[in-house]
């Protein structure tokens, strides 16, 4: 019986401080990484969040090329902000064509998406995994916030930068979600993380709302001069502002060509910006030298890894009988082509240095593309159909202005920056604003800057513009630089039959498609999932 | 001998003490089993008395001080069937009786979670299955020998790979995105269900040949002691432990020859130079090689598997042990593939102070040594140009014959995205891994002779794995050409602690009318895995992926569990349980739940009015009901919001620098486990003296809370999917297990076992989407497309149900079901909704992965020493999705972007063209998956008293997997998930196995 007792209370002593201490055992956090509370007490990391914030634009995860993706539910590199937006604003235009087979591909090159194309649910879900990032950060970077957390007054001036950049960035995203979805839901820094149901913006609130954004820290950001590269500067948000308002009527039912021509002429005027001298390096492996460019989305083949980006406007373009290594890459995907509609625009063809078609030249020869297209590969497949048919586009390369491939080992991820603001498109805006405004003079001289550039001499330089000419300038001069599809909604060509382009509609010569397709539809995962939303009207 | 003189002597001396003292009687006698030898502790129990006694070393019993009187007493056993006779005592009486055993074993204890009872008192569903009944021939991993053994257990290997893991579902699986592997423990210690680094399988890491009985519990009645984790059902795994005080050593070995069955179905070199003769491009006619080449005979191998064990057990100075050590050596099909292990395993179970400690420790060790040949190959050798040569005549890229440029600056260099010589990759990646592991507990038993009744037991165990592995391609080999090569390893550290006690009260030992057996206890245990980021790297040593972010994650289960069984008269039995889990990964407020349940089961057979039913010897009806959950979500964090940091290789530029990123990552504070309710109604019977026994049971389980992996509502989290509380789910069925004893003499026997289970799954919610229009979650990806999905879980469906498109026959007006004799026609499909076109809105759901049935025979049959043994499994009413069909049955496979590509055979009945989205997802390629299959077959020859009483031979020839009868086209038709992409074949295996006892 002793013997019993003891154990038995040895039993009891030992369970009861095992009990205890294990209780709080269950209080296990992650061994690696910081938890939400910790990682804006530092000043230090606020670089690093922000470093994600113009990263998630770029990147499509936490591991470069692919690994810990931050969306899910699609491949990484097909879903990527930069591959996906080009999808959504090249793929249903004249400038491409895709002969993948793959998901939602062929729907987006006939026009016949659908709110569940997967393409649509990745754009919108880089645009929300974007915009409640920016919103917390935000929120952690107020003066109070910094005052609380004792960070220095030095400190809080490199954080008072990044959080004018931070509302930057979310605005860029709201802008796309306007331009591509129209009404949307709207969360802030004032809106929980956690189950609940955002509101729904309509297109000319939420066009109020980027424009006040934009106007507020229009003057909290660095100008362009002292801004560290990748950044964006005040001549960003002005850019921004310029193509809101080049596009206000289509969002609001109102023009607003003046201000577009002030948000122009400041970032003519204060950017310090100039044309580059050659329209290729443009689109080069060390274009981050350009004097161009006003705000890239970067990429680097060793630090900045993506099968999205501009690894994919090189490779997915490189196929035929194109030579990759010309291209400083290992490799062509061989699956985009460019329209004979887009190509028969560059009437004189080659002496515009923006032609940067290739073809097999067996089979393709100029004015008797459309036989070519019938061939390609979008879904109704013919099996004679080579692979060596169409014209690629080799504008986007990844060797450098000295002719040096770019700095990945095997070459497999580009360094090329892609160009989201350049001042050759504000150019044009201020063109077309002033055009509209009935200003022909400066409208003929900033279209005539690019045309100098374009053929290295004023021999091609235009007497007088019109809106036409304007339009097919901005679809020469920025292919492929996600504007198309806005460029042609703002010209009344998009769903109508005013422009015609091989498979438009699914039809093999074009055709017209109904006009609630000037929008793209809200996926129907957020409208099942939230009561406040309703669908766009036709979906 | 003298000694049980003396105590005959002594006894008998105190019946006439006692009878002559008190005028009193005694009744004794000796008790034996079938060959006449003595039954040490077999019980006799005086019904009218209350009181009874056990049967000395020599099987004498004696029960005194008797008043004269009938006396209903019974006489039993553990393992024997029970005698019970009315005895007139009116004199010293002396009865001699010989029990039988039990082929139910009623009285045999079970283990159960936590303790152990009589399989006559379980309430709950439990099937045990010991080391005899065991599948025969090649097993590498313990879950394939009770595979068609048990219904309501459908036990599928994923591939034939050596050392390849199982998926287990038991009555179906409870979950969509949380895990629905049932939990296995190993004497005690409940295991860890995560993948290891470097292992196919961590299963494999336990020897088969040193285990003993596998338990399975079913239902929540019996698995509610398992709170948290009994969701799935719990197989309980006991191992060989020594007895007696004899040493006995024993001596297995094995050496098979395993080889292909069946080769995936695809163009020969003749039929495929034809078809591009015809129908390709001058190109691709120019490109047509002049080889015959079967690159599948090329890449398999018949390969040799060696297996040796060893084991020692006895008693050594009253110490009961048992000692093993085992090797394995598996080469695969694939050529180089192989799996080596090496175990050994220890237990050791003294008892110290009066035996009332008794510690039971049990240790073993296993290392693997893995070479994983790439399975890459597989899918290689069925797309190669069969035209092409295996080499190519020079030493460039290792000899192999590759896809080449032809033009321009990169002329002579591989093209990067064209398929890879598939010898080739077998032979030029060396990818191989150590894993070393570690399972121990040590339990020490505390009952104080004072109180027999009561134990307290206290039961540490670890689970220590350690495996690291590494990858390399040389600069040479065309698959890596681009990069230099390529190397880079990996590492995993991963360890379960366990510590629990618990206190027993049971007076079951006895033979009383009330009986009770409370246990009550807590667990605490804690699982951690670690592994260090490597980079990649060419053969040069620059880096080409930058070494990821390392993984290190740690989750604890703090539990308090308590269970009563309490029997009345041996007729009606009742059991209820109750767990209160707590886990380390759930927040604060959810952390702890509660998991009770309640069964009963009433002995029909022990009533009166069926006591003397020849025919009826054993019936029991059971009911039970109880509440499980499923807290194995995979992720140890899901409800802290965590900012990771990311990789060298995600980066972003800020002027001349590179500035690291730190991203959150999505959360759900809310997240909770999934809780099942299941309700169990059975029958356990057995007929004309138990030649005939089984059981019969139905189940219902319904999973609430169901975690599943859905949309984000935009711009509320830092992701746009997440795993959350969403749905529900129920499963429903029923399972029919028979035992027949055909013939049983002297000289022969015939046994035969007969299993059949029906289950049904169907989701009934998901909460988040109700809305009718919601089409539900699309799953499994196929390929060919990225992004294509061929199956979805939908509300009112069983999840992962098939979702395609109905194709349209060239006789139409056919229903579906008369498909598969006539052909389709190319990209034309029923529009469902008649609105002219053809899009997701034409998708249809067929039928699902799951068999609606499945059903097992085994038969064993002895004549003298002669033995045979076999086991048949079958699954009827699943599907499986063609994929290799659909992605590579037409022209266009062949007409691949990079190289010339070999076409899949169904093209022949269909000549499809293309493979549009829409033909891809057309129902032509999903089939029936009916199967029936030999898993092995084995006869064989005892040598017993060869050279000494002591010594024995068992040697049998086995075959597994001796055939399967399918209407499926593929390769196989058990493929694990329902979508046929090129599995590694299973093998056909031949062995001998020889075991020596002495």
């Amino acid at each position: 019986m002793n013997y019993f007792k003891k154990i038995n209370y040895l039993f009891l002593i030992t369970s009861t401080v095992m009990v205890f201490s294990c209780s709080k055992r269950l209080d296990l956090e992650p061994p690696i990484g910081l938890s939400s509370v910790d990682v804006y007490k530092d000043a230090n990391n606020y670089e690093k969040v922000i470093a994600k914030l113009y990263a998630g634009m770029s990147l499509s995860g936490l591991h470069g090329p692919s690994g810990n993706p931050d969306i899910a539910g699609i491949d990484e590199g097909f879903s990527q902000y930069i591959r996906v937006l080009w999808n959504l604003q090249e793929l249903p235009t004249d400038h491409a064509i895709c002969r993948w087979n793959d998901v939602g591909i062929p729907e987006m090159c006939k026009m016949e998406w659908s709110a569940d194309n997967s393409f649509v649910k990745a754009m919108y879900s880089r645009i929300y995994f974007q915009i409640p990032i920016a919103n917390v950060f935000i929120k952690e970077s107020t003066d109070e916030s910094m005052d609380e957390k004792g960070f220095s007054e030095e400190q809080q001036s490199t954080i008072r930068i990044y959080r004018a950049e931070a509302r930057f960035l979310r605005a860029l995203s709201y802008y796309h979600a306007m331009d591509l979805f129209g009404n949307v839901p709207f969360v802030d820094e004032t809106t929980p993380i956690g189950v609940f149901y955002p509101e729904q913006k309509m297109r000319p609130e939420l066009f109020n709302w980027i424009e006040s954004e934009l106007k507020a820290i229009e003057n909290s950001l660095l100008d362009a001069n002292q801004i560290p590269y990748g950044r964006a500067s005040k001549a960003a948000a002005q850019s921004l502002l310029a193509k809101m308002y080049l596009n206000a009527e289509v969002y609001t039912s109102n023009p607003k060509w003046s201000e577009c021509i002030d948000y122009c002429n400041k970032v003519i005027n204060d950017g310090g910006f100039s044309l580059d001298d050659n329209y290729s390096e443009l689109f080069m492996a060390d274009n981050h030298t350009s004097p161009e460019i006003i705000f890239p989305i970067c990429f680097d083949g060793q630090y900045t890894q993506t099968w999205g980006g501009t690894t994919f406007l090189i490779c997915a373009a490189l196929g035929s009988t194109m030579d990759a290594s010309d291209y400083g890459m290992n490799n062509g995907w061989n699956g985009l082509r460019a329209t004979p509609t887009f190509v028969n625009i560059f009437s004189d063809s080659t002496l515009d240095t923006r032609w940067k078609f290739h073809t097999s030249g067996e089979k393709v020869i100029l004015g008797d593309t459309t036989t070519v297209y019938q061939d390609v590969n979008i879904g109704e497949v013919l099996t004679n159909c080579p692979d060596t048919s169409g014209y690629l586009v080799g504008k986007f390369s990844n060797i450098d202005q000295m002719g040096n491939p770019g700095s990945h080992v095997s070459l497999t991820h580009s360094d090329t920056d892609f160009p989201m603001f350049r001042l050759a498109d504000i150019y044009l805006m201020l063109a077309e604003a002033s055009l509209n405004n009935g200003d022909q003079g400066t409208a003929l001289t900033y279209m005539n800057f690019l045309r100098e550039r374009a053929y290295g001499n004023s021999n091609f330089n235009f007497s007088i513009v019109n809106l036409e000419d304007v339009l097919n300038e901005r679809s020469k001069e920025l292919y492929w630089e996600c504007t198309r599809r806005t460029d042609l909604i703002r010209h009344n060509k998009y769903t109508t039959s005013d422009l015609l382009w091989s498979f438009k509609g699914g039809e093999t010569n074009g055709m017209g498609v109904e006009e609630y397709r000037n929008i793209y539809p809200l996926p129907t995962y957020d409208i099942v999932n939230n009561p406040n939303l309703e669908q766009n009207l036709g979906y | 001998m003298n000694f049980n003189l003396f105590k005959n002597i002594f006894f008998i001396s105190c019946f006439f003490f006692s009878s002559f003292a008190f005028g009193q009687f005694s009744i004794s006698g000796k008790i034996v089993d079938q060959d006449g030898e003595a039954l040490v502790g077999a019980t006799v129990y005086v019904m009218e008395l209350s009181t009874g006694s056990s049967t000395d070393i020599a099987g004498n019993y004696l029960i005194a001080n008797i008043e004269k009187g009938n006396y209903s007493i019974v006489f039993s056993a553990v393992g024997y069937k029970k005698i019970k006779e009315t005895i007139a005592i009116n004199s010293n009486v002396t009865r001699n009786f010989t029990l039988s055993e039990d082929a139910l074993l009623l009285d045999e204890a079970v283990v159960i979670g936590y303790g152990t009872a009589r399989t006559k008192d379980l309430t709950g569903s439990a099937a045990v299955i010991r080391s005899e009944d065991f599948n025969k021939g090649s097993v590498t991993t313990p879950e394939q020998l009770v595979m068609g053994k048990v219904p309501g257990v459908k036990i599928n290997s994923n591939n034939g790979a050596p050392g390849s893991g199982s998926t287990i579902r038991i009555r179906g699986g409870t979950s969509i995105n949380a895990s629905n592997d049932p939990l296995i423990v190993i004497d005690g210690v409940p295991l860890d269900n995560g993948g290891i680094a470097g292992s196919a399988n961590p299963l494999n890491l336990i020897n088969p040949n040193d285990i003993e009985t596998f338990v399975v519990l079913k239902d929540a009645s019996a698995t509610a002691i398992y709170g948290s984790r009994g969701a799935n059902g719990v197989i309980l795994i006991t191992t060989k432990r020594g007895k007696g005080d004899d040493i006995n050593v024993s001596f297995t070995t094995n050496n098979s020859l395993s080889s292909v069955v069946k080769y995936t179905d695809v163009l020969s070199a003749a039929d495929y130079s034809d078809i591009v003769n015809e129908f390709g491009s001058q190109t691709q006619i120019d490109k047509l090689g002049d080889s015959s080449t079967n690159w599948q005979e090329k890449i398999y191998r018949m390969a040799y598997i060696n297996e040796n064990n060893v084991s020692v057990s006895g008693g050594l100075k009253g110490v009961p042990f048992r000692f093993s050590a085992g090797n394995k050596h598996e080469e695969g099909l694939l050529k180089r593939h192989k799996l080596d292990r090496y175990s050994t395993s220890l237990n050791l179970s003294p008892k110290f102070f009066k035996n009332q400690i008794a510690l039971d420790v049990n240790s073993r060790y296993v290392r693997t040594d893995n070479f994983f040949t790439d399975q890459s190959a597989i899918w290689a050798a069925t797309q190669f140009d069969p035209t092409m040569p295996v080499y190519s005549g020079d030493t460039a890229y290792g000899g192999y014959y590759e896809t080449l440029f032809t033009a321009g600056g990169n002329s002579g260099k591989p093209i990067p995205l064209a398929i890879r010589n598939p010898l080739g990759i077998v032979n030029q990646k060396e990818d191989v891994s150590e894993v070393n592991r570690f399972i121990g507990n040590a339990k020490v038993t505390y009952s104080p002779n004072s109180i027999p009744e009561l134990k307290a037991v206290l039961n540490v165990g670890t689970d220590i794995v350690n495996s690291n592995g590494s990858v390399s391609i040389p600069e040479y080999a065309a698959s890596n050409f681009q990069n230099g090569g390529f190397k880079t390893q990996y590492e995993m550290e991963k360890s379960n602690q366990l510590i629990e006690g618990f206190l027993n009260y049971s007076n079951s030992e006895k033979a009383l009318k009330h009986r009770l057996d409370v246990t009550g206890g807590y667990s605490f245990q804690e699982w951690s895995t670690k592994s260090p980021s490597y980079p990649g790297l060419n053969i040069a040593g620059d880096t080409l992926n930058a070494p990821g972010i390392p993984t290190e994650t740690k989750n604890a289960l703090l539990s308090f569990y308590s269970r009563g069984i309490y029997s009345y008269a041996d007729k009606y039995i009742v059991t209820a349980t109750m767990r209160r889990d707590g886990s380390s990964r759930f927040s604060p407020e959810n952390r702890w739940g509660w998991f009770p349940s309640v069964s009963a089961a009433w002995i029909i057979s022990e009533e009166s009015f069926l006591k003397d039913a020849d025919f009826l010897t054993y019936f029991k009806a059971r009911v039970g009901y109880g509440i499980t959950g499923q807290q194995d979500i995979f992720y140890d964090y899901p409800y802290i919001a965590n900012y990771q940091e990311g990789s060298v290789t995600a980066q972003y530029q800020f002027g001349n620098q590179f500035v690291s990123t730190l991203r959150p990552d999505g959360y759900d504070y809310n997240i909770k486990w999934e809780t099942t309710s299941s309700t169990n109604i059975g029958i356990d019977f057995g007929m004309l003296n138990d030649k005939i026994s089984g059981s019969f049971d139905y189940y219902l389980k319904e999973t609430s809370d169901l975690l599943a992996t859905v949309p984000v509502v935009a711009g509320t989290n830092f992701t746009n999917f997440i795993l959350t509380n969403v749905g529900s789910m129920k499963n429903e069925g029923m399972e029919i297990n028979l035992n027949l004893g055909l013939l049983k003499t002297a000289t022969t026997s015939i046994d035969l076992g007969l299993n059949a289970t029906y289950n049904k799954n169907t989701v009934t919610g998901l909460s988040l989407v109700p809305d009718t229009s919601s089409v539900g979650i699309q799953v499994g990806g196929i390929s060919g497309g990225i992004g294509n999905t061929a199956q979805i879980h939908t509300v009112g469906h069983p999840t992962f149900s098939y979702f395609l498109y109905q194709a349209n026959y060239a006789g139409q007006g056919l229903s579906y079901g008369d498909w598969e004799s006539i052909n389709p026609i190319e990209d034309s499909f029923v529009d469902q909704n008649n609105d002219g076109v053809i899009n997701i809105d034409d998708r249809v759901r067929f039928g699902n992965p799951n068999p609606n049935w499945f059903l097992g025979a085994n038969l064993n049959a002895s004549y003298k020493n002669w033995f045979i043994g076999t086991s048949v499994r079958s699954e009827l009413g699943a599907y499986v999705y063609n994929n290799l069909a659909s992605n590579y049955g037409n022209l266009q496979a062949g007409n691949s972007t990079f190289n010339s590509s070999n076409i899949h055979a169904s093209f022949l009945e269909t000549n499809f063209q293309g493979n549009s989205n829409e033909q891809l997802l057309s129902n032509y390629f999903l089939e029936k998956a009916n199967f029936l299959r030999m898993d092995y077959f084995t006869f064989g020859y005892n040598f017993k008293n060869m050279l000494s009483d002591k010594f024995s031979l068992n040697a049998a020839f086995t075959i597994n997997n001796v055939f399967v009868l399918t209407k499926y086209s593929g390769m196989d038709p058990e493929v694990v998930g329902g979508i046929d992409n090129n599995i590694y074949p299973r093998p056909r295996i031949y062995s001998l196995n020889l075991t020596f006892d002495f």
